[in-house]
């Protein structure tokens, strides 16, 4: 219980923090917004103008992976900048409590781009996009969101020795975007790329919404995105483990 | 003299000292990396539409990510003195402003250039894009006059930077605005009249237009129109 107040509690405190951010909050909706524009207007000017609604979605879901990558792989840096980073990795409290709700606050963020996207496609460029399952869509949408923050958080973690994380961040926007068959459908990509795109969550995200959208079987993409999920929290709460207690020997968890 | 020695040293030391930004940390995955893989990003995008060839994003999107340490950079030449709390010092100091700013642009064109080439060489060489080498001293002005007018742009973001806070949230917005409209990614013919309007008086439209002819092999007698200041 006291758990799941504090992942509740971390989650909402994070993200009244990053709302009100004009970088997180205002350009997490605006920055995707340029791109599904661009991949708007690709679309209808190009030979099947029907591939728009299969852009709008994953244009939509584009925002979501944007907000992560750019901001959560950064996670503790920040907490390392606000000088905060000593104080939480010494409380009682086990360190992935407090940056798991932090790193899906970001995520979440992404739900206002999405939301903004799809109705940027409805308003300008005409696509309407019906929902056929809404209380699946509304499971895999939540399911997208917790795995691609999951996937942050193992970022952050990973990130954690490493003083410019926000550029590595910043690096794996577009690969993500690329491999992940947000725009571009898995199947004109060299077969290497697909086992790559099989152990992003991101992928079976998009899978999911579409599916659940379009009218499909949306609920094996919705179990590989938990569990991919719940492999990246495994594997980041090792790793903390292991990075902390390397941090506290070498006195370095400030980096200064 | 002190004009010029504020031009080319001060301009020179105000660049070394985006320390944040220069380090292979930053410089490498920003700079180096995001534009190869915005360039494929759109090369698959516009293979699914059906759209234009691959050399139309390749050369669009190198030239159009030259805008982002261009942006970026000149930017801080104002908020990075902010930060620094040094701005005021600058602001009162007897040095004239026009060598003190212009200069601080020379090696942000410099290296916008460097990025742009770049990209443009690394992605040409993963796609098997072929560029005649007697183009390449052509385009390689093209690219450079590109990266000023990107510059300038950013020279402005500067000076509002005086008025606003969030230049990064402004540099990535315009950074947005200049991909959308300036024909990197969508034909110019695709987009609705008033959207040609304002494409057509942003200078990084008729940079890729004039890139996009030199490397199909034009000339610059060609394109020299497209790069020459309007009146």
């Amino acid at each position: 219980m006291r758990t799941a107040r504090l992942l509740a509690l971390g989650w909402l405190f994070h993200f009244k923090m990053l709302t009100r951010s004009a970088f997180d909050g205002l350009l997490g909706v605006l920055y995707p917004l340029f791109f599904a524009t661009v991949a708007f207007f690709m679309f209808r000017a190009g030979h099947d103008s029907r591939s728009l609604l299969y852009a709008s979605l994953g244009a939509a879901v584009m925002g979501v992976w944007s907000s992560t990558s750019t901001s959560a792989g950064a996670a503790m840096q920040r907490e390392r900048w606000h000088g905060t980073l000593e104080l939480l990795v010494a409380s009682p409290t086990h360190f992935s409590l407090v940056l798991i709700p932090a790193t899906i606050a970001q995520t979440s963020i992404g739900l206002y781009s999405m939301a903004a996207t799809l109705f940027w496609g409805r308003v300008l460029f005409g696509i309407g996009v019906s929902i056929v399952h809404p209380a699946v869509f509304v499971l895999s949408v939540a399911a997208t969101v917790l795995s691609i923050g999951t996937a942050g958080f193992l970022l952050a973690v990973s990130f954690v020795r490493y003083r410019a994380a926000w550029a590595l961040g910043n690096m794996l926007e577009y690969p993500v975007w690329l491999v992940a068959g947000f725009l571009v459908p898995l199947s004109l990509f060299p077969g290497w790329v697909r086992p790559i795109s099989w152990i992003l969550a991101p992928t079976w995200g998009m899978n999911a919404i579409r599916e659940s959208a379009l009218g499909g079987t949306p609920w094996p993409d919705v179990g590989m995105c938990l569990l991919l999920g719940a492999a990246y929290t495994l594997t980041g709460v090792l790793m903390l483990d292991r990075v902390l207690r390397a941090a506290r020997r070498r006195a370095a968890l400030s980096l200064t | 003299m002190s004009s010029l020695r504020i031009f080319f040293v001060g301009g020179l030391t105000s660049y070394r000292a985006l320390f944040g930004f220069l380090t292979p940390w930053v410089y490498v995955p920003s700079l180096l990396v995001a534009p190869i893989f915005q360039i494929l990003l759109f090369v698959y995008i516009g293979r699914n539409a059906g759209l234009e060839s691959d050399e139309f994003y390749v050369v669009g999107n190198a030239l159009q990510f030259a805008s982002i340490p261009c942006l970026f950079a000149m930017t801080q030449a104002i908020a990075g003195e902010r930060y620094q709390q040094t701005l005021g010092y600058i602001l009162v100091s007897p040095a004239p402003r026009l060598p003190l700013f212009v200069g601080r642009a020379l090696p942000v064109i410099g290296n916008g250039a460097v990025v742009s080439a770049f990209s443009l060489a690394v992605s040409g060489a993963i796609l098997g894009i072929h560029v005649p080498t007697s183009s390449l001293p052509t385009l390689t002005l093209v690219i450079i006059v590109t990266t000023a007018s990107c510059t300038g742009l950013g020279l402005i973001n500067a000076g509002l930077g005086l008025r606003i806070r969030e230049t990064a949230v402004l540099s990535n917005v315009i950074f947005g605005v200049l991909l959308v409209f300036s024909g990197a990614n969508v034909p110019l013919r695709a987009l609705p009249h008033w959207m040609r309007v304002i494409s057509d008086v942003l200078p990084l439209t008729h940079g890729i237009q004039a890139a996009r002819r030199v490397a199909d092999g034009a000339s610059f007698a060609d394109v020299g129109r497209l790069t020459a200041p309007r009146r």
